[in-house]
């Protein structure tokens, strides 16, 4: 295992145990890897939200794919800037969520209008109606909001812009 | 600026999502509604998770060898320089409502200046936990208006929670010696220099939410220099009591 590029491909392994669709490499989580001249392999990775008890699995889990595939000489950093932001998901992830029933984030972070809760029309991602409702601004894990629909009734999970 | 003058800097920064994180904690399965549970706990994640990144930076800095856990649950109570209104019981929903409004109004100023200091890692912090904050602000906003214009009850009890919290918002906009350190080495903000916008913000929601803006009397002092409140004793007998009693202990 020698250049960063195939390090990269072995962390697509590597999922978030709370949405197991997506990998941390898609999600914007691994900020980069480098490959010393010794085979050494420095892989930084940044949280989401502060408080967000995946990441250390995240990390544990990054040894473990690493390990599998005969590197042993790693190291996992931590970085904290520039902080992470939903601009990161990559397209890919965003259809990965809109197919598993978690609306994508809509916009783009530096918009103050999103940060502040007035978000734009969130289309459900089962019927894919824009008529819906913010149950809640905070849902089932730190990144999510809860919305519902009001044409197909469902309620669903929005992946919010931060 | 001494070691000591940045640990103290740093606890202050720590310790309010710290303590204030321990008393929301304590709305898991008590929220007057499923999504109101799921929110104050919600933020209480995001107040932990801020507290560890500083109390790592803090055992860095001290190098000693200690970790995260050892700050959070070895200090004594007056090696905690949280903000007295963090520590205060929750009430009722309204009161941990009330304090969640004026601390994120205040918190959340505080940390757009402080993203904007040449230290790398208070700078890095502060951008990091803004993005969370600012969600926090959002919320008890939606429900200070909910409630002040809302019911007869809601209204009453709001502003109760407003009247007596009050007292506590002085500490917000303190600066001493350590502080003043603090900022000559770029690693800090001088939180006077908010009192103007954050008065002008909480005056405008509050009006608009048809409440009464408590007048100014005297202000509490003490929770930034470790003197607390006779409620701090009992929050960390519960908060460190598993690391009390079973030292070391790790899940
Ligand atoms: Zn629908």
């Amino acid at each position: 295992m020698t250049t960063d590029r195939e390090v990269l491909k072995l962390l697509e392994e590597v999922t978030d145990p709370e949405i197991p669709v997506l990998n941390v490499v898609e999600m914007g989580i691994v900020r980069s890897v480098s490959v010393g001249v010794h085979g050494d392999v420095e892989v930084t990775i940044t949280p989401t939200y502060s408080g967000c008890p995946a990441m250390r699995t995240i990390e544990e889990d990054i040894a473990e794919v690493l390990q599998e595939h005969g590197v042993s000489d790693f190291r996992v950093k931590t970085l904290l800037s520039p902080p992470w932001t939903t601009d990161w998901l990559t397209d890919g992830a965003r259809e990965k969520l809109r197919q598993t029933g978690i609306a994508p984030p809509e916009g783009r972070s530096a918009d103050k209008n999103l940060l502040m809760g007035k978000v734009r029309a969130i289309a459900c991602p089962r019927c894919g109606s824009e008529q819906t409702t913010m149950v809640s601004q905070f849902g089932s894990t730190a990144c999510k909001s809860l919305y519902k629909c009001d044409v197909c009734m469902e309620p669903f999970d929005y992946f919010k812009c931060i | 600026m001494t070691p000591q003058e940045l640990q103290v800097g740093l606890y202050r920064l720590s310790d309010n999502g710290l303590i204030l994180g321990q008393r929301l904690s304590a709305w898991c399965g008590h929220g007057p509604a499923l999504e109101e549970d799921i929110a104050l706990t919600n933020t209480a994640l995001d107040y932990l998770g801020q507290a560890t990144l500083v109390l790592k930076q803090v055992a860095v800095q001290e190098g000693l060898g200690r970790d995260e856990d050892d700050h959070a649950f070895l200090r004594d109570s007056r090696q905690y320089h949280n903000l007295l209104i963090c520590e205060l019981p929750n009430g009722d929903y309204g009161f941990t409502i009330a304090r969640q409004y004026l601390f994120s109004a205040w918190y959340r100023l505080f940390l757009e200046k402080l993203s904007t200091v040449s230290d790398e890692f208070m700078a890095g912090f502060a951008a990091k936990a803004l993005k969370e904050v600012r969600y926090h602000h959002q919320h008890a906003s939606d429900w200070v208006l909910r409630m002040g214009d809302g019911t007869t009850e809601s209204h009453t009890r709001i502003q109760q929670a407003l009247n007596v919290l009050w007292a506590y918002t002085g500490e917000f906009f303190e600066f001493d010696a350590t502080d003043a350190a603090l900022v000559e080495t770029g690693c800090w903000v001088d939180s006077g220099s908010l009192k103007s916008a954050w008065e002008k913000e909480v005056r405008a929601l509050l009006e608009s939410a048809t409440l009464v803006v408590p007048a100014d009397t005297w202000f509490q002092t003490g929770g930034r220099s470790g003197r607390h409140t006779e409620h701090m004793g009992h929050l960390l007998a519960e908060m460190q009591y598993l690391q009390r009693t079973y030292p070391g202990a790790k899940w």
